[in-house]
């Protein structure tokens, strides 16, 4: 028996529900005004504009006074849009609004009549904006999932925008597949929530919480897990990411790494520390272990790939990776009693949540800049674009430090916070069992730190540095001014908050504690309790600063100014040619050999010969990788599954007689069974 | 900052730049020594220092403002990371701004601002250098993280002065020795990992990087390179031998500590010349076996550490 709970006390007032409504109400309009008058391009994205403002304000006026709910009326049973903005909703709000207007101004540039012009580009993308603010405020199990299939559909429509290659479309095939698959699961896990509950509002499973049995608790966590890592792309569910991420316009890639693959981990964070609690510890070694898998795999394929947009997106499962590193990591400490350390650790993901979005989606911005000016983003062609496009390199390369966990930007603040956390998990670590899973977990976020640097090195190095390895690359322009100035504003923000990371480590420890001890201390006094293990990212970068201005101060006092001659570089005495440089996949080509026997590379190459084997006129060459996952796990399961439909397909005889009388005895056996 | 990290920074960061090449100076006499011939001078390395911080430099037409802007960068982060380094006493002048992690971050901001460079001169050894070094920075990355949370783990701190103050006599910090021993050959660029006395392209790493630098920036790299090598040997010599470092801020505590600490490093340093001379280079690809080594005596040192430290 269901029963849909009436209002309670918090009954919204009048500011409180358009606080709600505006951003939602502002996407609406965006997506409707791009059908309407297709011929407006630009007006789409002056309305995401204005919605994410708007995102903004609800958000942090939300962190400031606290929950607002709003429930609108439903129009049938079951159906009722119901939204609660606290303070975890509010925080994931202003990611979604900070990111999506930055990306609504360079939109302005990008998305011009001839780039991305189509009037299903504007609609969608605001309508795949406001999705994901809507899931992020919903409230119960239908208006939550009514967003996230509208943020997958509407993501899907722009995946597939160049839908006349075949790769596109197989990408978003492979998309809509993984995306309601995972789907499927979260449908079961609130099934079981509902059925144990009796009520499909988040209210009712939070009063529910307490009274579930251990198992349905275990089983729904699996099921919700299972979901949840199907759209964040937790490896070995990540297939469709790196297909789809580069397929879509890179202002939507910007928004699907940035944001929508975070969605998840709001949902795994609603529904683990609410509905399930109390989490057991294993639960936690079960995400660590995903985290610390696709974190390091992540990144080694993001090393190994040599297309701009297809690095960013396995950096982005990398960077999922090292989110659960925290998420798993607050678990485990807060079922060992280490609260305080839990909260640290629950915080550090929030943060590198936030951080991840700013300089992901910073880095396809700028990805999608290049590919702009020069029609590839093979970086096996590009090269030397730091001359003529220096807004677009010195903001990507603010991204590249930031993501490499480079001080003093944000991405080494959360990744500092997530080694504190590890920490702690090492040092409470009750037997060497889970001493060693915690030093294995330190170990893989560290090499993920270490290849990541050297994989921005790679992408920064070969796209901005150095000359043009194609004729694309050598007469370039600077994005327009709309565009740039979107990447200066993400550039900026990751250095105000990593300069100034308690800005946000604030905010991310209240919702930390309040999810896992509301009446527990507040996040900062554990982070300043003794000893004190401390990183001052401003008195940092001063004491770098000042060193290298007085080292450069005091030898040129001693031994007088800068002499500096131009010349050619030094290429043992021949003149210097582009394909002399260190491509790409040579540059990567260490790792890939050190990690063979995981990567599978192969090569194939032929030559064909006149005049015998001495005189060789064409040499073709094609190398790559094998994953591992696709061989040993797809492989068998789309097999299987194409054979259990080909066995299904014999009670499809095409017969309409047939088919009606299957309806029939399905209604006969539903009536005898629901009598 | 108090008066106290005043005082203390007036006597650790002209040590650390005065004694970083002198230290180098005397590695390269002690492998003369073990080779049978007669080696420069100490004091050589600054000789060398002077000589290039004085001449003109030669800047790839290819190259922007990363390469010019590099060598300090690089100097910068490592003379920090030389100041938050325990020295001469078991705290350091800027021990309140950052923590054992925070070093390690400070090294990959050096190493990331060499690296860029590297690539932007257009130059063939610039990318070779950086492919391998950056190889090995990744593998060294999980040894050493390990390494200094199996001193830091049983403590539950990262702070350095907290780190310093520790009695390392435990099956834990023998295996973390050895760890960070090997981090620090290879952080260093030695000998079997890399040969610093050489500039032929099938071997170099670290030299493959700098190798298009000359002139006053060339100056600014290689006393950052000292600084670095120097960063890692206090580091060593703070962990597992605190004897003798000052307590205090008192003149007889800072100069046993002064003293101790020359001491301590002349002998580390000793220890990697020695490792120098008696070995050859590794092939490259036989690096990762002994980086990974590193991190396996990190991963046990942890377990016992821990383990150790609960009984």
């Amino acid at each position: 028996m269901m029963v849909l709970h009436p209002p309670d006390e918090e009954a919204p007032l009048e500011l409180d529900a358009s606080i709600v409504l505006a951003p939602l109400g502002l996407y609406l309009l965006g997506a409707l005004s791009g059908v309407v008058f297709p011929s407006l391009t630009r007006v789409p994205y002056g309305f995401a504009l204005a919605g994410s403002l708007s995102a903004i304000a609800a958000g942090l006026w939300a962190l400031a006074n606290g929950p607002v709910r709003l429930d609108l009326p439903s129009v049938a049973p079951y159906a009722a849009l119901n939204f609660r903005l606290d303070a975890l909703s509010a925080y994931f709000l202003l990611i979604i609004g900070v990111l999506a207007s930055a990306v609504s101004v360079y939109s302005f540039g990008y998305a011009d009549a001839r780039h991305y012009g189509g009037r299903a580009v504007g609609t969608a993308y605001c309508a795949f904006v406001g999705a994901m603010a809507g899931l992020v405020l919903a409230d119960g199990v239908f208006s939550f999932l009514v967003f996230w299939e509208l943020m997958s559909l509407a993501s899907f429509v722009l995946v597939v925008h160049e839908h006349k290659e075949a790769e596109v479309r197989r990408a978003g095939f492979i998309y809509l597949a993984m995306t309601h698959a995972g789907a499927g699961f979260l449908v079961a896990g609130f099934m079981l929530l509902a059925g144990a509950s009796g009520s499909l509002l988040f209210d009712g499973f939070r009063t529910a919480a307490g009274d579930l049995s251990p198992l349905l608790r275990d089983g729904a966590f699996l099921l919700f897990l299972v979901g949840f890592s199907a759209k964040a792309g937790v490896i070995p569910l990540h297939v469709w990411l790196p297909r789809a991420h580069p397929a879509a316009p890179s202002h939507v890639s910007a928004l699907m790494s940035g944001v929508m693959i975070k969605t998840a981990i709001y949902g795994l964070i609603r529904v683990s520390t609410e509905f399930l609690a109390p989490m057991p510890a294993w639960w936690g070694w079960v995400i660590l272990a995903l985290g610390a898998v696709s974190a390091v795999l992540g990144v080694i394929y993001a090393l190994m790939d040599h297309d701009l947009k297809r690095l960013l997106a396995y950096c982005s499962v990398e960077n999922i990776g090292v989110i659960l590193l925290g998420v798993g990591a607050s678990m485990v400490l807060s079922a060992n009693g280490a609260r305080g350390a839990a909260v640290l650790a629950l915080s550090a993901a929030l943060f590198h949540t936030l951080n991840h979005a700013l300089f992901k989606g910073l880095l396809f911005l700028g990805a999608g800049a290049v590919h702009r000016a020069t029609g590839t983003r093979d970086m096996e062609k590009l090269g030397g674009l730091i001359h003529a496009m220096p807004w677009t390199a010195a903001t990507f390369l603010v991204g590249s430090a930031a993501i490499s966990a480079i001080p003093p930007f944000n991405g080494f603040a959360s990744e500092w916070m997530t080694l504190q956390a590890l920490l702690q998990v090492v040092a409470g670590g009750d037997g060497p069992p889970a001493i060693a899973a915690g030093a294995v977990a330190t170990a893989a976020l560290a090499l993920t730190g270490g290849l990541a640097a050297f994989c921005f090195i790679k992408a920064f190095g070969v796209t901005f540095l150095g000359v043009a390895r194609s004729a694309a690359a050598e007469h370039v322009r600077e994005a327009p001014a709309a565009m740039t100035a979107a990447m200066a504003g993400l550039a900026l923000a990751c250095a105000v908050l990593g300069l100034f990371p308690t800005l946000a480590v604030q905010t991310t420890g209240a919702i930390a504690a309040a999810a896992l001890a509301p009446t527990f201390l507040a996040a900062t006094e554990v982070i300043t309790a003794a000893p004190v293990s401390s990183y001052v990212p401003t008195g940092m970068l001063a004491a770098v600063a000042a060193f290298a201005v007085l080292a450069l101060l005091v030898v040129r006092l001693i031994f007088g100014p800068v002499r500096e001659r131009v010349s050619a570089p030094w290429v043992c005495g021949v003149l210097l040619e582009p394909r002399m440089q260190y491509s790409a996949s040579a540059l990567a080509k260490p790792v890939r050999i050190i990690f063979q026997g995981l990567l599978r590379p192969y090569r194939i190459s032929e030559r064909r010969h006149t005049h015998g084997a001495y005189f060789v006129t064409e040499v073709h060459y094609e190398g790559g990788l094998r994953p591992v996952y696709e061989a040993y796990l797809y492989r068998p399961v789309v097999s299987s599954l194409v054979r259990l439909a080909s066995r299904v397909r014999r009670v499809q005889s095409g017969s309409l007689r047939l088919y009606l009388s299957y309806i029939f005895a399905t209604l006969v056996v539903v009536l005898l069974l629901t009598r | 900052m108090t008066p106290g990290d005043l005082l203390l920074f007036a006597l650790q960061l002209p040590l650390v730049v005065l004694l970083a090449p002198a230290l180098n100076g005397a590695i390269k006499a002690w492998k003369a020594f073990w080779q049978n011939r007669q080696g420069p001078g100490l004091l050589q390395p600054w000789w060398d220092i002077a000589k290039y911080l004085a001449r003109e430099s030669v800047v790839s037409e290819h190259a922007s403002w990363v390469y010019r802007w590099a060598p300090a960068v690089y100097l910068g982060a490592l003379l920090t990371a030389a100041c938050l380094a325990p020295t001469l006493a078991i705290f350091s002048p800027l021990g309140r701004y950052g923590d054992a992690i925070a070093v390690v971050g400070l090294l990959a901001l050096a190493r990331f601002a060499l690296a860029l460079a590297a690539l932007d001169t257009a130059s063939n050894f610039g990318g070779m250098g950086t492919s391998r070094e950056l190889m090995f920075a990744a593998l060294v990355e999980p040894a050493l993280l390990l390494g200094v949370f199996a001193v830091a783990a049983p403590l539950g701190t990262t702070n350095l002065e907290a780190l310093a103050a520790g009695t390392p006599v435990d099956m834990a910090h023998v295996l973390a020795f050895g760890c960070l021993f090997i981090v620090a050959i290879a952080e260093t660029g030695r000998i079997p990992v890399d040969n610093p006395d050489t500039h032929l392209e099938l071997t170099m790493a670290h030299e493959g990087m700098i190798l298009e630098y000359s002139g006053r920036p060339l100056g600014l790299l290689l006393l950052g390179g000292h600084v670095k090598q120097l960063v890692m040997l206090s580091l060593l010599a703070a962990f597992f031998l605190p004897w003798g470092s000052a307590r205090d801020l008192t003149a007889p505590a800072l100069a046993l500590g002064l003293v101790a600490y020359v001491l301590k490093v002349t002998v580390l340093a000793a220890a990697l010349g020695l490792t120098e001379s008696l070995n050859a280079k590794l092939r490259v690809f036989k690096v990762p076996e002994l980086l990974g080594t590193a991190s396996v005596l990190g991963f046990l040192a942890v377990v016992a550490g821990v383990t150790g430290g609960a009984h």
